[in-house]
C-alpha cells in the first residue's frame, strides 16, 4: 500500500511493479495533488527539466535546461502516472493506519484495506511550520503561509513582512516587491547559491560532483543535515541568481531573524550580519568543492574560470523592530518551512516532534516505509530527481521483508516500537 | 505616587544632585553623552577565560579608572570544565541584577525613599538542547529570566513596586536583554 500519488509514491509504485509486488496507491485528491492545491501561481521548479529523472521515465521537454511551471509539473507527473500505469485510487483519503494482524489496517473515507506493508509517500510539506510567536501578531495584520500564498493580488495594499529567506521566502519576496509593495525580509539561517556557476547550472554541478548523492549515513550529523533549509534558488527564464543582494537591488529591506513580537512590535535579531557571513562562507565551500571536482576530473578546461560572487551586503544598522500595530505592514507571509502531517498515523513511530523515526526511510516498525523526506537517504531525497534511487533501495528492502528475508526480533509486540527491531537484508 | 519635592533627607548613598547636574549638562551637549564601554577577554585554557575592564570613553574623552577589574569565566565541573569562574550567562544575570539594583537605589533616593535592605535573586531558565544543537526549535539563550526583590524601606508596597518598575524602564541591561542589538564580530 502506497499512500500519496506525488512523484515519490509513483516512483515507488514503478519499482514495486518491476518486482511484481501487488500494490495500490491511495490518493486523497488527484495525481500531483500538492502541485494542484498548494503552490503559488508564478512558481517554477528550481531544478532544471533534465533533473526530473524518475524510474522508467525521462521527459525533459523541449528545453532540458528550462524550469517547469506548476501546470507543466502537474502534466509531467500525470504523464508519469500514465506511462507506468500506476494503480492509483484517487479521491481516497487515508484516515488511519494501524497495525492489524500480520500487517496493517489502512482505513480510508472509501473503505478499509489490509496490507502487509505500507509506504508513506504523503509528502514532507503538508503543513506550514509557523513559529509559536505568530500568535502575538496584532489582528490588523493578515498572516498568510507560503502554502496559501498565490499572488500579490491576493494581499491587502501596504507593506509586507516575509519571514524566512530560503527558496520560498526569497521567491515570494521578490515577486511581491516587484508588484509595487515594500517588502521586509526577515533573514535567519539560509543557503546562498548562484543560479549559474562557471557557465553551468548550480544543480548540474551538484549533481555531477556527487553532492546530491551524499548519503545520510555518510554525513557527520544527519539530524543537522536534515534541518538545512532549501537553497535560495529560483527557476527563471533569464537564469538569474536570487540571493539577498538581488533582493536588496530591487528595494527589499533585509531584517534579522524574527525573534519576538512584544506589544505589537516585531523584534528582529541583531545577527543578520552573521547569518549572511555564514551563508557566504558556506557558499564558498560549495564552490570550492565544485572547483576541486572540476579540476580533478578535467572538466576545468571546458568551462569558465572560477569566480566568487561578491559578499552579501548588509546595511550598517539594519532595523531591529517594526511596529506591526501602527506601521505600514499589512501582511506577514510565513515562509518558515513546511512539515509533514501524520495525524492519521495510528502506529507509534513518531518522535516527540511528530516526525517519523526511520533509518534511511525504513521506519521503526516492520513493513513500514517512508519516502520523500528531507535528506532521507541522500541529499537529493526530497527532490523529484532523488525519488528514483530511494525507491529502488526501499523497494528492495520491502521485497526482502515480504519474502521473509529480513531478520526480525520482538515481532510479537506489534505496537511496541522499542522492541529492539533490527532490520537486515539476509 | 507622590514625588518628594522637599530637600532630600534620605541617605541611600546616591548623589542625586550630581546625577541631575550630569543629565542637564549632557542634555546641553549630546556629544558628551556618547559613551563606549569596553572589556577585554583573553582565553586561558579550555573554557576558562580572563577578562579585564578598565578604560571607557565618555564626556568627550578617554576615561581611566584607578584600578583594573578582573573577571574569570569558565564552566562548572559537570561540563568537564575546571570551574575557574562564573559562566558567561551568570555574568549576564549579575549584570542585570546589579543594573536593576543600582536603579532601585537611585530612584529611591530621588523619590525620597530610605532603603535599609535590598536583595535580589535572579534566575534564568535554560534548555541546553539549544546550545548543544539537539533541538533547533530551542533557543540558545535563556527561555526566561526571573528577578525577585526583597526590599526593606520606609515606603508602601505600591511605592516599592513603582520603584522596581521604573528601574526596569531606565535600565541599560534590562534593555539589552529584552530588546535586540546589532552585533558585529570581526576577526582582525
Ligand atoms: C514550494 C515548493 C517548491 C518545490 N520545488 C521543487 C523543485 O523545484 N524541484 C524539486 O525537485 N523539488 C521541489 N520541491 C520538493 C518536492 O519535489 C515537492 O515537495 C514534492 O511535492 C514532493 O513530492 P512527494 O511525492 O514526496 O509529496 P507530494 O507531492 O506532497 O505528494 C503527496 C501526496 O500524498 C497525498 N496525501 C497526503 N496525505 C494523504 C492521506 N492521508 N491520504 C491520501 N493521500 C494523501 C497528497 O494529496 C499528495 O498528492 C518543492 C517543494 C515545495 C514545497
Amino acid at each position: 500500500m502506497v499512500i500519496g500519488a506525488g512523484h515519490a509514491g509513483l516512483a515507488m509504485s514503478r519499482c514495486l511493479t518491476e518486482r511484481s509486488i501487488d500494490h495500490v496507491i491511495l490518493e486523497r485528491g488527484e495525481v500531483a495533488n500538492t502541485w494542484r492545491t498548494e503552490r503559488w501561481d508564478s512558481l517554477r521548479l528550481l531544478t532544471p527539466n533534465w533533473q526530473g529523472r524518475l524510474p522508467g521515465f525521462a521527459d525533459t521537454g523541449n528545453d532540458p535546461d528550462g524550469y517547469r511551471t506548476v501546470p507543466e509539473v502537474i502534466r509531467f507527473i500525470e504523464d508519469y502516472a500514465k506511462a507506468i500505469s500506476a494503480p492509483v485510487e484517487t479521491n481516497t483519503a487515508v484516515t488511519s493506519v494501524g497495525s492489524g494482524g500480520t500487517g496493517y489496517l489502512v482505513r480510508t473515507d472509501r473503505g478499509d484495506w489490509k496490507c502487509r506493508a505500507v509506504v508513506l509517500a504523503s509528502g514532507a510539506c503538508n503543513s506550514p511550520r509557523v513559529p509559536a510567536l505568530a500568535s502575538a501578531v496584532p489582528s490588523s495584520v493578515t498572516c498568510v503561509a507560503a502554502q496559501q500564498y498565490r499572488n500579490p493580488g491576493q494581499l491587502a495594499d501596504g507593506d509586507v513582512l516575509v519571514v524566512g529567506a530560503s527558496a520560498s521566502g526569497t521567491q515570494i519576496a521578490s515577486e511581491i516587491q516587484r508588484s509595487g509593495r515594500q517588502v521586509f525580509l526577515s533573514v535567519g539561517e539560509h543557503i546562498r547559491a548562484p543560479r549559474v556557476y562557471r557557465g553551468k547550472d548550480i544543480q548540474w554541478w551538484m549533481d555531477a560532483a556527487g553532492v546530491l548523492d551524499e548519503r545520510y549515513d555518510g554525513v557527520d550529523d544527519v539530524a543537522r543535515a536534515r534541518r538545512v533549509p532549501s537553497l535560495q534558488l529560483a527557476g527563471t527564464s533569464d537564469r538569474s541568481t536570487l540571493d539577498l543582494n538581488a533582493l536588496t537591488d530591487i528595494g527589499v529591506t533585509l531584517v534579522g531573524r524574527l525573534a519576538g513580537i512584544a506589544n505589537g512590535k516585531a523584534q528582529f535579531a541583531g545577527s543578520l550580519r552573521n547569518m549572511c557571513a555564514l551563508s557566504d562562507l558556506k557558499m564558498g565551500r560549495l564552490l570550492e568543492t565544485i572547483d576541486a571536482w572540476a579540476h580533478a576530473t578535467g572538466v576545468d578546461t571546458a568551462v569558465e574560470p572560477p569566480h566568487r560572487p561578491p559578499p552579501t551586503r548588509v546595511e550598517n544598522s539594519p532595523p531591529l523592530s517594526l511596529d506591526l500595530a501602527v506601521g505600514g505592514i499589512k501582511t506577514i507571509i510565513w515562509a518558515t518551512g513546511y512539515r509533514p502531517d501524520y495525524a492519521w498515523l495510528d502506529v507509534p513511530v513518531l518522535d516527540r516532534k511528530g516526525m517519523v523515526r526511520h533509518d534511511g526511510g525504513v521506519v521503526d516498525l516492520p513493513g513500514l516505509y517512508v519516502m520523500g523526506l528531507h535528506f532521507m537517504r541522500r541529499r537529493k531525497s526530497s527532490l523529484i530527481d532523488g525519488a528514483g534511487d530511494d525507491a529502488r533501495d526501499l523497494s528492495n528492502h520491502l521485497s526482502s521483508y515480504l519474502d521473509g528475508r529480513i531478520l526480525k526480533t520482538g515481532q510479537s509486540s506489534e505496537s511496541d516500537s522499542s522492541s529492539g527491531y533490527q532490520s537486515e537484508v539476509a | 505616587m507622590p514625588m518628594a519635592a522637599a530637600a532630600s533627607t534620605v541617605k541611600n548613598g546616591v548623589n542625586v544632585e550630581a546625577l541631575i547636574a550630569a543629565r542637564e549638562a549632557l542634555t546641553a551637549t549630546p556629544v558628551a553623552a556618547q559613551f563606549k564601554w569596553r572589556a577585554a577577554c583573553e582565553w586561558k585554557n579550555g573554557t576558562h577565560s580572563h577578562s579585564t575592564v578598565e578604560g571607557f570613553y565618555g564626556l568627550g574623552a578617554e576615561q581611566h579608572r584607578k584600578r583594573t577589574f578582573k573577571f574569570d569565566a569558565d564552566h562548572p565541573e559537570v561540563f568537564a570544565s575546571e570551574d575557574k569562574g562564573a559562566t558567561p550567562v551568570e555574568y549576564v544575570l549579575v549584570g542585570l541584577a546589579s543594573c536593576l539594583t543600582a536603579g532601585v537605589a537611585a530612584i529611591a533616593q530621588h523619590r525620597n525613599i530610605q532603603l535599609r535592605v535590598v536583595t535580589a535573586t535572579i534566575e534564568g531558565d535554560m534548555d541546553l538542547q539549544g546550545i548543544l544543537g539537539i533541538d533547533s526549535d530551542v533557543r540558545n539563550g535563556f527561555g526566561g529570566i526571573k528577578v525577585s526583590y526583597k526590599i526593606d524601606a520606609d515606603a508602601k508596597r505600591e511605592d516599592l513596586e513603582a520603584l522596581v518598575a521604573q528601574s526596569q524602564k531606565r535600565s541599560a541591561v534590562y534593555d539589552i536583554v529584552t530588546n535586540p542589538t546589532n552585533v558585529v564580530v570581526e576577526v582582525l
